[in-house]
């Protein structure tokens, strides 16, 4: 069954324009103009229970937007949506039961009471039973650790604490999917690793399906079998997290410590007849080769290995997904971003 | 469900607690805000025996009831409702299997719930030794003042909530905000009763939902008004109570449409 089905989704703001001056703004006393702006521009896309999904782009792509959409926040202005087999926006308090959403840089939990306090509220709210309650707070505040934070305010809570806590809050009422937006925002890495390790966990144990927008690839690796990218209100890529490395990961780089310094024409001169490969100088005695994806990376290395010049050490770089989105972020060319719908639709 | 909305108000209920200075310096303000009425109007009466049908003491006791009733029915909704949707978080509360409003009115009501408890009490008690305030002995009219100061909250509150969801229509409903608060405190008849007002203001405000907050309930419990207009004024707040749901739903309905979370 589908976690998640959207159809054609559309969002449309209309945002006012401030027109410029004196005579702007008086204008603007009597007659506002509005602009439209449309953050999500007719997406597609399914995800099946049990999955973990990741949802990347640049900021103001359209993730927060789209969540906001499946989480029954925002009226979509076209378009299906389909969560746990319901139409979100129209039956809110209904849907909402079966969803807990996770906002990274808001918190869920009241500002002035005890964070245990918090949760209780929340079991009345989501209309837990009193043993179900007891029982899953048990687990979740073994396995992430909470033990004597329960009493706190949440204000006397450091950002860490603070988000274990409200990924309780979220799963108290052990829902079926769980929104994740920017979870790991200003974490330092042991609690991200906490963190996706629990995320892991809930997921194998619980079949809980999570979608999760992020900007630390790290989270995407760790977690998503499957990816999805955002640009400018459309999806520019829906697939495995290898395979995106494999499409647009364009080579790999191989690092050498030469014993003696080298200069960049010497190196160069190594690999001469190689289509496409180039060398950077590092310092005095270390170079990197840059091979390109069609090459052979040992027919490279012993090339050079071969050669007279010796060698204390060697290193080979795998791209890693950091670099491909920012890439593909950064070329934003047209043609790239054709390509990429391209390879999307094929 | 029901007791989610019970905890909302115990809730609010306990972090007003939590501010002890805050709550010291509240009874201190409502002894100071009676006492500053008294003297005033005690200025205006001069030597005159009754102004506007009202005599010194008759005055004195409205004012006083006058603020008891203003402890419950006030709060700051509509502030919170414009902070929450210009921050943004409440996209988190619409998370919930709740409705917002009425959390947002459970809120209110613990706030009251502690105005009039743990201020208005002891700042009655403070002014009856001070002030020559009257309150009457028939427990019914204590009753029914109690049931119209509960309708003067669910007013109150609802001119809040549309006040603070204006929010989603505009860049800044500050001056909205602030223009609400001076014309229920004015046209309400906390500052001055209804029966000063010119005779075409009082015909006008009688179309108006201010007078229903507190010059009907203080009236009521002054004696000014008995028998049959008691519930007269009982019937004005509980039309006024329904009229005013039709605007907030719409209100609401709107605003689900062009909710525009700041941030993205």
């Amino acid at each position: 069954m589908l976690a998640i089905d959207v159809h054609q989704l559309r969002k449309q703001f209309k945002v006012q324009k401030n027109r410029e001056g004196l005579k702007g703004a008086m204008l603007d006393l009597f007659k506002r103009e509005h602009t439209e702006v449309m953050a999500v521009k007719d997406i597609s896309f399914q995800i099946p229970q049990g999955e973990i999904c990741g949802y990347i782009g640049e900021n103001g792509a359209g993730k927060s937007t789209t969540i906001k959409m499946l989480t029954g926040i925002l009226v979509p202005t076209s378009g299906r949506i389909l969560v746990n087999g319901f139409v979100p926006h129209q039956e809110r308090e209904q849907f909402v039961g079966s969803i807990g959403v996770v906002f990274g840089q808001r918190s869920q939990l009241w500002w002035d009471i005890g964070v245990i306090e918090s949760f209780r509220l929340l079991r009345k709210v989501y209309k837990v039973d009193e043993a179900d309650f007891k029982a899953r707070l048990v687990e979740l505040v073994e396995t992430l650790q909470l033990g004597d934070l329960l009493n706190r305010p949440v204000r006397k809570l450091s950002l860490g604490q603070r988000m274990r806590c409200e990924l309780v809050a979220a799963l108290l009422h052990n829902p079926s999917i769980l929104f994740l937006d920017e979870p790991t925002i200003g974490l330092d890495i042991v609690v991200k690793t906490e963190i996706r390790e629990f995320l892991k966990r809930l997921n194998r144990e619980y079949g809980t399906t999570i979608l999760l927008t992020t900007h630390d690839l790290q989270d995407i690796e760790a977690l998503c079998s499957r990816v999805i990218m955002l640009d400018d209100g459309r999806i520019i890529y829906d697939g495995g997290l290898e395979e995106l490395k494999e499409r647009w990961g364009k080579g790999r780089e191989v690092q050498f410590q030469f014993t003696d310094p080298i200069s960049l024409l010497d190196v160069s001169g190594l690999t001469s007849g190689f289509e496409g490969v180039r060398w950077t100088k590092e310092n005095e005695v270390t170079a990197k080769v840059w091979i390109p994806r069609e090459l052979n990376v040992s027919d490279v290395l012993s090339r050079v290995v071969g050669s007279a010049a010796e060698i204390s050490d060697i290193k080979i770089f795998e791209t890693n997904t950091d670099e491909i989105v920012r890439e593909i972020y950064k070329t934003g060319s047209p043609e790239a971003k054709e390509q990429a719908k391209e390879a999307v639709r094929g | 469900m029901a007791s989610a909305y019970l905890d909302f108000i115990r809730i609010r209920f306990l972090t007003m607690l939590a501010y002890r200075v805050n709550y010291y310096s509240g009874i201190v303000i409502y002894a100071i805000n009676i006492g500053a009425y008294y003297f005033m109007w005690k200025a205006i009466y001069g030597s005159a025996e009754t102004l506007g049908g009202f005599t010194v003491a008759q005055m004195t006791t409205y004012i006083a009831v006058s603020w008891m009733a203003r402890a419950f029915y006030f709060n700051n909704l509509d502030r919170e409702i414009s902070n929450e949707i210009r921050d943004g978080s409440v996209a988190v509360q619409m998370t919930r299997p709740i409705s917002y409003l009425m959390v947002k009115m459970m809120q209110g009501l613990g706030e009251g719930v502690f105005r009039l408890l743990l201020l208005m009490v002891p700042g009655m008690i403070v002014v009856t030794f001070m002030f020559p305030v009257s309150l009457p002995t028939d427990p019914v009219r204590w009753v029914i003042f109690f049931v119209m100061i509960w309708f003067s909250f669910l007013i109150n509150t609802q001119l809040n909530l549309m006040t603070g969801l204006f929010a989603f229509f505009v860049e800044n409903n500050e001056g909205l905000m602030r223009m609400k608060r001076v014309l229920i405190d004015l046209l309400s008849g906390v500052i001055l009763p209804m029966a000063f007002f010119p005779g075409w203001a009082q015909a006008a405000l009688n179309w108006l939902p201010f007078p229903a907050i507190t010059y009907l309930p203080s009236s009521v419990f002054t004696g000014r008004l008995a028998g049959g207009d008691v519930w007269n004024a009982l019937a004005v707040q509980a039309i006024w109570f329904a009229v005013l749901i039709v605007p907030i739903l719409l209100m609401w309905r709107a605003a689900r449409r062009r909710l525009f979370v700041q941030g993205g």
